[in-house]
């Protein structure tokens, strides 16, 4: 049978569409066409880069004494490899003397978390880098895997240096801290658990601030303690560590 | 060669060089995959990262980790995680300094600043790619060579990458930077090569005070997921819709 012209060119077409189909989604790797096939190759990519930090568990292993005495101490947050540097190296092969964690001494190296700075949160304990026994490695006092002050910090500027400095400048600067707050010895050396109390009633306030006080150093600040601020906590207008307000 | 030849030759040359490119591309997939991929199936996890702004302490310990263990570049303008201080005045004027530019010198010297009793409210932020559930930088990528794998994370594919920048622009957060050695973008990965070996990221595990946590959302017991029943979180631009897997914590209103 004879086929029209019309027709074998129609055929023509539609042999070109099929070729054209099966190519796209048959023959075409799918590389070409989509981005999925080098992604999931990136993914693998990703997956086989090297590890730097090798993790504090695998320390545990070598130095068993270190990590052990850390985990009891102030320090237990912190990763070993925080202080000594990517160790991965050094577990692959403990004997490269090259790739030994350094081990930093100096001064810097702790005032970079223990340095006094207004925006580290409060309780955090911090030390002023130019008065703290000037001079002195820290490590010959502090053990760096267990630091403890060999004695109870004396002041409370050490963890709450913003409100000590603040206060220190403001109008109540002459009132010491436990004028306020009553602290339990062991809030020193476990603050979280031993919290110290703070002023409940306006009466807190009113014993030197009441116009019927007697305290000469407040003469000249004296409100009516009744009625004066509405039923307010005097706190919950004025910042007690800096009464006279931000300037 | 005239032109029925030629074209009879081509309709047999592109799909014979397309069977031979496809099962060479399968080959060497498989053998990767096997090996790097075993025993890990992303579908499983979700992956989020948890940070409190109130255990920050600005060491920046974090951003050097992240350096070492990504090769970021050494310029301190490079970062896939930096910290920002944030000093809020009581006229209501707020400053923001990023202090990982600083060199380590300056960040020390920043500690015998005077005190400013303007100053109402202070704090450091830590910030990085927050993983969107819908990224923005998907979106826009011409060439999809930045996808979201199946566990959540962002990622870029350096091969495909053509540094058009377009995803650096659509970032709302500003965690993407063109690396100069790659010419590609390039950013925070959760340290992908850690977490699927079931390492922490490099800068949680440096994290010296827990500011960071490092949790998979689909766990049933696990520290992020507490995290989140236990504090009120905030994401950055919740306004965008973008979903964001950094949960912070007492984040305040003026972080933007
Ligand atoms: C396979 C055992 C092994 C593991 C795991 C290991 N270490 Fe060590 N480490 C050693 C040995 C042995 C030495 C002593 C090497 C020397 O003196 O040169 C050493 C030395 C060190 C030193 C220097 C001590 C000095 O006196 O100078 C530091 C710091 C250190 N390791 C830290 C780490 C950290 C951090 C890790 C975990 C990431 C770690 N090590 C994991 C075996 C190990
Ligand atoms: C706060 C920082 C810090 C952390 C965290 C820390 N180290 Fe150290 N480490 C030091 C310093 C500083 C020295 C040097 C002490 C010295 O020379 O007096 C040191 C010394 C060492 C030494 C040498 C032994 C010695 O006593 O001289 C080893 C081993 C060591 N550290 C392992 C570890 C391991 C393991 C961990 C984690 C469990 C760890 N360190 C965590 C700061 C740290
Ligand atoms: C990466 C940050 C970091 C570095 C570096 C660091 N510390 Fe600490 N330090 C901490 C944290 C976190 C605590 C626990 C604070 C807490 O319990 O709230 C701490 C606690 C302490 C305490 C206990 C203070 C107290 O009474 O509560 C001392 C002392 C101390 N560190 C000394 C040092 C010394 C000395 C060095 C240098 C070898 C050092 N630290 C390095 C982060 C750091
Ligand atoms: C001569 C020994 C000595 C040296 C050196 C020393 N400290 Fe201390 N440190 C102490 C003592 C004692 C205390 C507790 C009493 C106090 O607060 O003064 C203390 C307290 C601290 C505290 C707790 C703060 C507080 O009030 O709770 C920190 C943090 C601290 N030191 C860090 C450091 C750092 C960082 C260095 C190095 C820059 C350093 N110390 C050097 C003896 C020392
Ligand atoms: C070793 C560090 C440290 C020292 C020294 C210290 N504190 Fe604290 N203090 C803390 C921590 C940590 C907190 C808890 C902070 C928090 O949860 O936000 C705290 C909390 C407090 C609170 C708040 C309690 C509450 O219920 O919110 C008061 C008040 C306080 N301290 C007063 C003092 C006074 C007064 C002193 C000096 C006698 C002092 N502290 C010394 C670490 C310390
Ligand atoms: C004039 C009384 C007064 C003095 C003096 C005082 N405080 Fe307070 N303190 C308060 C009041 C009031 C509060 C807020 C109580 C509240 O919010 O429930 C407070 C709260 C605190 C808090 C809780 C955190 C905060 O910022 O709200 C800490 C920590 C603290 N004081 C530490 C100190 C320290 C350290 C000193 C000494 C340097 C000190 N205070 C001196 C009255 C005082
Ligand atoms: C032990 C006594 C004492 C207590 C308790 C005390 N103050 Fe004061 N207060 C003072 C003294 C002294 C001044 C300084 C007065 C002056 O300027 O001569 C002062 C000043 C002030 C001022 C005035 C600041 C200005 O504008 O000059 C305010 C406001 C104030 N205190 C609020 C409080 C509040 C709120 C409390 C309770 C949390 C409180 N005080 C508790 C003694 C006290
Ligand atoms: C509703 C907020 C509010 C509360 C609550 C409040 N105050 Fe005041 N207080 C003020 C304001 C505002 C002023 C300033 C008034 C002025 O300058 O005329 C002031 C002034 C003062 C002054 C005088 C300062 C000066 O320079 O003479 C003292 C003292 C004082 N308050 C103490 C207290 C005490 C004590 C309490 C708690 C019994 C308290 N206030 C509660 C808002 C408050």
């Amino acid at each position: 049978m004879k086929l029209p012209e019309q027709m074998k060119r129609l055929g023509v077409i539609v042999g070109l569409f099929l070729v054209v189909v099966i190519t796209r989604f048959f023959l075409l790797p799918e590389s070409w066409i989509s981005a999925r096939p080098h992604q999931a190759a990136k993914v693998v990519r990703e997956m086989a880069k090297p590890v730097h930090y090798a993790g504090m568990m695998t320390c545990r292993q070598c130095h068993q004494e270190e990590f052990d005495a850390k985990l009891a101490g102030y320090h237990r947050t912190i990763g070993c490899e925080n202080c000594h540097g990517p160790a991965a190296a050094h577990v692959a092969n403990k004997d490269d003397k090259a790739a030994t964690p350094p081990k930093h001494r100096e001064r810097e190296f702790c005032l970079g978390c223990h340095g006094y700075l207004s925006s580290r949160p409060n309780g955090f304990p911090q030390v002023d880098g130019q008065a703290h026994n000037k001079g002195k490695r820290c490590v010959s006092c502090h053990d760096p895997h267990d630091p403890k002050p060999d004695e109870a910090p004396k002041d409370c500027g050490g963890c709450h240096g913003l409100i000590a400095r603040t206060k220190a400048v403001s109008t109540h600067s002459q009132l010491p801290c436990t004028d306020c707050h009553q602290v339990p010895e062991l809030h020193t050396t476990d603050p979280r658990s031993h919290l110290p109390t703070k002023p409940e009633t306006r009466e807190a306030c009113a014993r030197c601030h009441d116009t019927a006080s007697t305290d000469p150093a407040a003469a000249k600040a004296r409100v009516d303690s009744a009625s004066h601020g509405r039923t307010y906590a005097c706190w919950e207008c004025h910042y007690a560590h800096l009464p006279e307000g931000p300037k | 060669m005239n032109k029925r030849e030629f074209l009879k030759g081509a309709i047999f040359f592109f799909p014979a060089a397309g069977v031979l490119e496809a099962l060479n591309c399968s080959a060497a997939g498989n053998a990767l995959s096997a090996s790097a991929t075993a025993g890990y199936d992303p579908t499983n996890h979700w992956y989020g990262m948890g940070v409190d702004v109130d255990r920050c302490i600005g060491c920046n310990r974090c951003v050097e980790a992240c350096k070492i263990e990504n090769n970021v570049p050494e310029e301190p303008f490079f970062f896939r995680t930096w910290i920002e201080r944030y000093q809020i005045h009581a006229d209501g004027e707020v400053k923001v300094e990023c202090i990982s530019t600083k060199t380590p010198e300056e960040r020390l010297a920043m500690q015998n600043e005077p005190l400013d009793p303007s100053v109402v409210r202070t704090f450091f932020v830590p910030k990085l790619c927050n993983q969107c559930a819908h990224p923005p930088c998907v979106q826009v990528c011409p060439v999809g060579a930045t996808f979201q794998t199946k566990d959540g994370v962002v990622l870029v594919n350096e091969k495909t990458c053509i540094g058009c920048r377009y995803c650096i622009q659509a970032c709302p957060y500003g965690a993407r930077f063109l690396n100069p050695t790659t010419r590609t973008a390039d950013k925070c990965t959760f340290c992908y090569h850690r977490v699927t070996q079931g390492l922490l990221p490099a800068c949680v595990e440096v994290c010296p005070t827990e500011a960071r946590i490092f949790g998979d959302l689909k766990s049933k017991a696990d520290r992020l997921v507490s995290f989140q029943r236990d504090n009120k979180i905030g994401v950055l631009k919740p306004d965008l819709n973008t979903e964001p897997k950094a949960l912070y914590a007492n984040l305040d209103g003026e972080v933007r």
